[in-house]
């Protein structure tokens, strides 16, 4: 019995209808826009302004798509996110695995006030850092490179705060067997606590991913007047600027932009859901 | 070995641990968060290696009460009480109804997170299409604007905020989805046994019973709205005829680091917004916490 939320028998019909047409509603709100996107990038420009819209382009144009990849340099771009996006993820989980393990299992001095400030840097948002930021990697000689993309989000407050709790989960008995088995704190860390917090490193290799991907502010800073860094999204916003002619060109560079994190949030799902929510939950 | 050089080595141990993320952490959080205090005391000319003018506390006040910051700031708040009260309210209404024992319910939850993954850049050019005049969408469902959407002082900020809203949603379903499955089982259904109407449930149950994912939903959704300006930069940029009313303080930022480099003022403009952004969490804090209900206490 407790399984059940709701028990059918005392919920009318009228219930389930309108639940289903919130749900569709919203399905709607979502779908909408997003289906409207494709099959307007699939559209010359005469269709685009046709009332009744086209709800199924009639012939569909997939030089919109190669126009996006190739003269709107999307293809390039799609690496450049790529190849940021996996600097990020890698560097990120080594820094905080490390950090978090030395948190939850080390005793050291000013411990306690350091783990406060790790902390508290959460309470920082990106956006009021970019002044220095920006002449750091200037004076780091990094302007310019794929490294200025990736070196200052090596690190996450927020994933050596999950890790630390998930380490702290491990039980100190087998900590103290394995030192006993002569084992070291880095072997036991590589060999038995990583494969226990499996799941919550893939959580936060999933939304480190995301940020790094979706990430605008700061490629936008490094890339406006050279164009070889761009990311996927700053490529994004220039086609929005009219780099290439036509409407459809913007949109086939929008679902270039997409589909990799919807794909990601398809084969992850879990893992997004943990790790987004994962500050809501005790 | 003595007690003591186990002590020694296991600090040396922890701390070549923790160094990579402690270095990162200082280099790109908290020194550059810092220095904001020192340079708002400046005027600092656009060129490398010209002499900073000292301004002191003069610059700061010069700057949040301009004409410029207070616009900004009203598009900002604006922004955000269109954002957050919708966009919680979409995520509660929606996940309240997807959390029920009927079909097709993990599609729908599969739906509502795609939002959640699209990026700025992204949303903003779905929805730059939808409005956009030459779209034959809009005159079709009697929808017309004159002057169109982007370009009209009254809805170009509303637009931003569909944007937002319809970004926000795909967290806030997240959000209160994991909320209401942590719920004990036992109260929802003693209130279906009383034969409470799903309308009067929802208000006397199931929103008490959820306030502190509420107030979760409410608080990080007001910290991203008021630090937004992707959309604005996508689709409205400093040369439109509504610049004026989408320019929030984070894009105020980005034009004083780049377009016209000032990084004294750029500083006074980052502190005011972290202070407005701190000083909103700690009311909600203050106001919206004491009216949290916590399970089991």
């Amino acid at each position: 019995m407790s399984q059940r939320r709701f028990s059918p028998r005392l919920g009318s019909n009228l219930r389930i209808v309108s639940s289903y047409a919130i749900l569709t509603l919203g399905a709607l709100a979502v779908l909408f826009p997003l289906y409207m996107t494709i099959v307007s990038s699939l559209l010359t420009a005469k269709q685009f302004g046709d009332t009744p819209p086209d709800f199924f382009p009639p012939t569909p144009q997939w030089s919109a798509y190669s126009n996006a990849f190739f003269s709107g340099h999307m293809w390039h771009y799609l690496f450049n996110s790529l190849q940021q996006t996996v600097e990020i993820v890698m560097g990120a989980s080594i820094t905080t695995v490390l950090a978090a393990w030395a948190f939850a299992t080390y005793s050291f001095p000013f411990k306690r006030i350091l783990w406060t400030i790790v902390l508290s840097t959460l309470l920082i948002p990106f956006e009021v850092t970019i002044i220095t930021n920006f002449q750091t990697v200037n004076s780091l000689h990094l302007y310019g490179t794929m490294w200025a993309l990736s070196v200052p989000f090596m690190v996450s407050a927020f994933g050596i705060f999950l890790l630390r709790q998930a380490f702290l989960g491990i039980p100190r008995e087998m900590r103290e067997a394995a030192t006993l088995d002569g084992q070291g704190s880095m072997g036991f860390l590589w060999r038995v606590a990583l494969p226990l917090v499996r799941p919550q490193l893939a959580a936060f290799m999933v939304i480190s991913a995301l940020g790094a991907w979706n990430s605008y502010l700061w490629p936008l800073l490094l890339t406006t007047n050279s164009t070889t860094n761009r990311t996927i999204q700053i490529g994004l916003k220039a086609l929005n600027a009219g780099t290439i002619q036509g409407f459809n060109v913007v949109l086939a560079g929008s679902v270039i932009a997409a589909v990799p994190m919807i794909l990601i949030m398809i084969f992850f799902n879990k893992q997004l859901v943990r790790s987004l929510t994962g500050g809501a939950l005790k | 070995m003595t007690r003591r050089s186990v002590r020694i080595r296991q600090s040396v141990g922890a701390y070549a641990l923790i160094a990579p993320a402690l270095t990162l952490i200082s280099v790109f959080i908290i020194y550059p968060f810092l220095r904001n205090f020192k340079l708002a005391l400046y005027a600092i000319p656009p060129f490398p290696g010209l002499p900073s003018k000292w301004l002191g506390i003069h610059q700061f006040t010069t700057t949040v009460t301009s004409d410029v910051f207070l616009n900004s700031l009203q598009a900002t708040l604006l922004y955000t009480a269109m954002v957050v009260p919708l966009g919680v309210f979409a995520g509660l209404v929606l996940a309240v109804t997807a959390h029920q024992k009927l079909r097709g319910m993990a599609i729908y939850r599969v739906i509502f997170s795609t939002t959640a993954v699209s990026s700025v850049a992204v949303a903003a050019t779905i929805f730059g299409t939808l409005l956009n005049p030459v779209n034959g969408l809009l005159p079709w469902f009697g929808i017309n604007v004159n002057p169109p959407f982007l370009q009209n002082t009254t809805w170009a900020l509303p637009a931003m905020a569909i944007i937002g809203i319809w970004e926000f949603m795909g967290l806030s379903f997240l959000l209160f989805s994991a909320g209401l499955q942590s719920l004990p089982e036992e109260v929802m259904e003693a209130a279906l046994v009383d034969g409470a109407s799903p309308v009067r449930r929802f208000f006397r149950v199931t929103i008490p019973m959820l306030s502190p994912t509420i107030f979760y939903a409410v608080a990080v959704g007001t910290i991203a709205a008021m630090y937004t300006f992707g959309q604005m930069d996508v689709l409205i940029g400093t040369g439109s005829t509504t610049y004026t009313n989408t320019d929030t303080l984070a894009y105020l930022i980005y034009q004083s680091v780049t377009v016209q480099p000032n990084a004294g003022v750029a500083a006074c403009i980052s502190i005011a917004l972290f202070g407005i952004t701190s000083l909103i969490t700690f009311l909600q804090f203050r106001f919206l916490e004491r009216r949290v209900h916590y399970v089991g206490e």
